[in-house]
């Protein structure tokens, strides 16, 4: 009478060595959901990032590889202070890794299919920009918390609002203003400038970005060509002969991955890089993977304070040694920002939580992430723009010299640049500020 | 002037890279009557194989010079075995299928290659430059080309000039032209057509290989290669005519002097402009620039 319901089905079991084999296994089957629900309460977590394709080596498989190693370290709570509490809020993440190849209206299905059919607590994803427009809607629709960690186009807050959705890297108007910034000061003879960006989102709005930021540096400035190849396209040949047609006195290119790596080698043997300044002002991830093949004196962004423009800290320190340790490389940029949206989702849960002793809501972390500020191995981070959804930080540019006697890219005559010297004031569109002349800018 | 120095150079070099690899799209098409997608696969094949062969090459320390051969056999092994893989293993087994069973079928085995790709080299680029900068640039009013991109004109005109002389002058090619112009009558009067298949589905394969072969040291080498390639091949052949090989020539002729010009003179219609040429063609010959129109056979 104490078990009716296994007692009640007794009578379809045949023989009595099976009957106890049954009971013996519904008591350990009780056993194990009893220990289960003692277990600490998990934080089931969507990762998006290019597994496969152009993007995938470059950029996509650092990012994954730095969110195994985020997941581990904050699940074992290896991480350096103020980081060092096992799990999130005292859960334990779960992740569920998707492959951001194959277009939006993938993502946007690989994306309700995280939300719908796995059940994630939040999302943290997309590299590419056009990804990030088409999924920034979807967020919205289905309430879920969705961080994004590296695409860079700034109208993701700057043409809508968004409750569910946070970026905890800053956009890349920062990446074009500080380089624009470097290139004033390191190249003041500059008459002319020519452009060579993909045609999305990312290269479209870099250009602009740029191309105002020179014109309000240096009024006068004359623009030579701008080229918009398609995405992937793999040989540059004419618009090599485009560019120097024009001789520009600098050449924009926001080129990143295979594309990237496809141009340096094309432009090098055409002698692209000898008569100019180049500015790769995403090329950071291919340092290590060129090494000697970008020729010295090359001008390169890292989207921020990553990799080696990061500052000597507890917690870059620890990060960039458990990456080279686990993964025999050291990390780029991609590996930073994902590590930054690891620890900003950490953060926020836990001023969330703190005091509760409960995994917080969706809602309340949503609360605690606006406006928040947290440190990170790249320095700190910002929620400052975007009603508190769009992040911002410091930001690096240097002259890349490749060290041959210990086979090591290095950069040389790095500049800093505050955070809000090349990021707009809260409210304000990037493109009316550059236009304004970064009105409210401070720089020192 | 330079400008149009400029188009004239790029477009034509632009314009060999395309022509090695239709050549042997269009070749299939006209002899088996096969729209063969998995070309791309044995483009990105021979891309890939060459940067293994070339990196393990320079790290061997051999004659520098030498590569440009190692890169011809890359195509020639590539070539060969996965052709004759694909076209006994695969395609044999659907002869005698409607055209789009087979199209389906070289678009699975395109998939495949992809993946096998994956699985062997993995998802990150790889680069091997060695023999772009090998042979160093040279002026051109002016303008510094690389010589290995001038090296590819070469290469198409006796790709080209090849592939002409083994149809036109050569007994084993003139058999191949009979199965073009009719297979039924050919095989009536005795050719072996299944072994001129065979034939043709491997030399169109080195064809593909060959121009991956020889664009790998230019790029970077990367998963989705043989996809972006597979497109423009297809409107150069459009734009010829299935199944001609002039008409690849002049197709891969107009598609990269268009661009070029398109790149220098309006750079904003880039993405438009080989397509645009390609819809101005079919609307006013729907069957391309170079193929006849033939009676349909009732």
């Amino acid at each position: 009478m104490t078990m009716p319901n296994v007692i009640s089905a007794s009578f379809l079991l045949p023989k009595r060595p099976v009957r106890a084999l049954v009971a013996a296994t519904l008591a350990l089957l009780s056993a194990a959901l009893g220990s289960q629900a003692q277990e600490a309460p998990k934080l089931k977590i969507g990762i998006v990032t290019f597994l496969s394709g152009g993007a995938a080596g470059p950029f996509g498989i650092p990012a994954r590889n730095a969110a195994e190693l985020m997941v581990e370290a904050i699940n074992n709570g290896t991480v350096p202070a103020p980081y060092n509490s096992k799990g999130i809020a005292g859960a334990l993440i779960q992740t569920v890794v998707i492959d951001e190849a194959g277009g939006t209206t993938k993502q946007v299905t690989e994306y309700r299919n995280l939300v719908q059919r796995e059940n994630v607590d939040l999302v943290i994803g997309y590299i590419s920009s056009g990804d990030c427009l088409a999924v920034a809607p979807v967020t919205e629709e289905l309430k879920k918390l969705t961080i994004f960690f590296d695409c860079g186009t700034p109208r993701i807050f700057e043409d809508a609002s968004y409750t569910y959705l946070f970026r905890t890297g800053p956009h890349g108007t920062m990446d074009n203003v500080a380089a624009a910034r470097y290139l004033a000061e390191t190249a003041p003879q500059a008459k002319s400038i020519a452009g060579l960006n993909q045609n999305y989102a990312w290269g479209q709005d870099s250009w602009a970005d740029f191309r105002l930021s020179m014109q309000a540096l240096k009024p006068g400035i004359s623009i030579v060509t701008e080229q918009f190849p398609k995405l992937g396209a793999g040989q540059y040949g004419a618009e090599i002969s485009a560019l120097l047609v024009g001789k520009p006195d600098i050449l924009h290119t926001s080129f990143w991955g295979a594309d990237l790596e496809g141009f340096v080698l094309q432009a090098r043997a055409r002698g692209v890089f000898d008569a100019r300044k180049v500015l790769l002002s995403a090329g950071e991830p291919a340092i290590f993977r060129l090494g000697a093949q970008i020729p010295d004196g090359t001008i390169i962004g890292a989207r921020g304070t990553h990799g080696l423009f990061a500052k000597p800290s507890a917690l870059n320190d620890w990060f960039r040694k458990a990456y080279y340790d686990r993964f025999a490389t050291p990390p780029i940029y991609a590996s930073y920002k994902m590590a930054i949206a690891f620890l900003g989702v950490k953060a926020a849960y836990e001023k969330a939580a703190a005091g509760t002793g409960k995994v917080p809501t969706q809602e309340a972390v949503i609360k605690a992430f606006e406006f928040l500020e947290f440190e990170t191995p790249s320095g700190k981070i910002r929620m400052a723009l975007g009603k508190g959804h769009q992040a911002i930080g410091d930001n690096a540019i240097g002259t890349y010299k490749f060290d041959k006697a210990a086979g090591q890219p290095t950069f040389v005559d790095v500049k800093y640049y505050a955070a809000e010297c090349v990021n707009p004031p809260e409210g304000v569109k990037s493109e009316a500020w550059i236009k304004s002349g970064f009105k409210g800018a401070k720089c020192n | 002037m330079l400008t149009l120095v400029a188009i004239l150079v790029d477009g034509v070099i632009y314009s060999s890279w395309l022509f090695i690899v239709s050549a042997g799209l269009t070749l299939i098409f006209g002899v088996m009557k096969i729209l063969n997608i998995a070309h791309g696969g044995l483009y990105a094949l021979g891309a890939y194989t060459a940067v293994s062969a070339i990196g393990s090459y320079f790290a061997g320390g051999y004659p520098p010079l030498a590569s440009y051969a190692l890169l011809l056999l890359v195509a020639v092994v590539v070539g060969l075995v996965f052709g004759l893989l694909i076209e006994r293993g695969v395609l044999r087994l659907m002869y005698g299928r409607d055209e789009i069973v087979i199209v389906l079928v070289t678009y699975g085995v395109f998939l495949i290659i992809e993946d096998a790709i994956k699985v062997i080299w993995g998802a990150s680029p790889y680069y091997a430059s060695q023999p772009y900068g090998l042979l160093g640039r040279v002026q051109i009013s002016g303008l510094a080309f690389s010589v290995y991109d001038l090296g590819l004109i070469a290469l198409a005109s006796v790709t080209g000039a090849l592939l002409w002389w083994g149809l036109n002058r050569t007994r084993n090619g003139k058999l191949l032209l009979a199965v073009i112009h009719d297979r039924e009558i050919s095989a009536a009067m005795g050719v072996d057509v299944r072994r001129v298949f065979t034939v043709t589905f491997v030399i169109g394969a080195m064809l593909g290989a060959l121009g991956g072969a020889f664009t790998a040291p230019t790029t970077s080498v990367v998963p989705s290669i043989g996809v972006e390639l597979i497109v423009l091949a297809f409107a150069v052949v459009v734009i010829g005519g299935l199944g001609s090989i002039e008409g690849a020539a002049i197709g891969a002729l107009v598609v990269g002097i268009s661009r070029a010009s398109s790149v220098h003179l309006l750079p904003e219609a880039e993405l438009f402009v080989i397509y645009g040429v390609m819809s101005l063609v079919l609307a006013f010959r729907p069957q391309g620039l170079f193929r006849r129109v033939v009676a349909r056979k009732i």
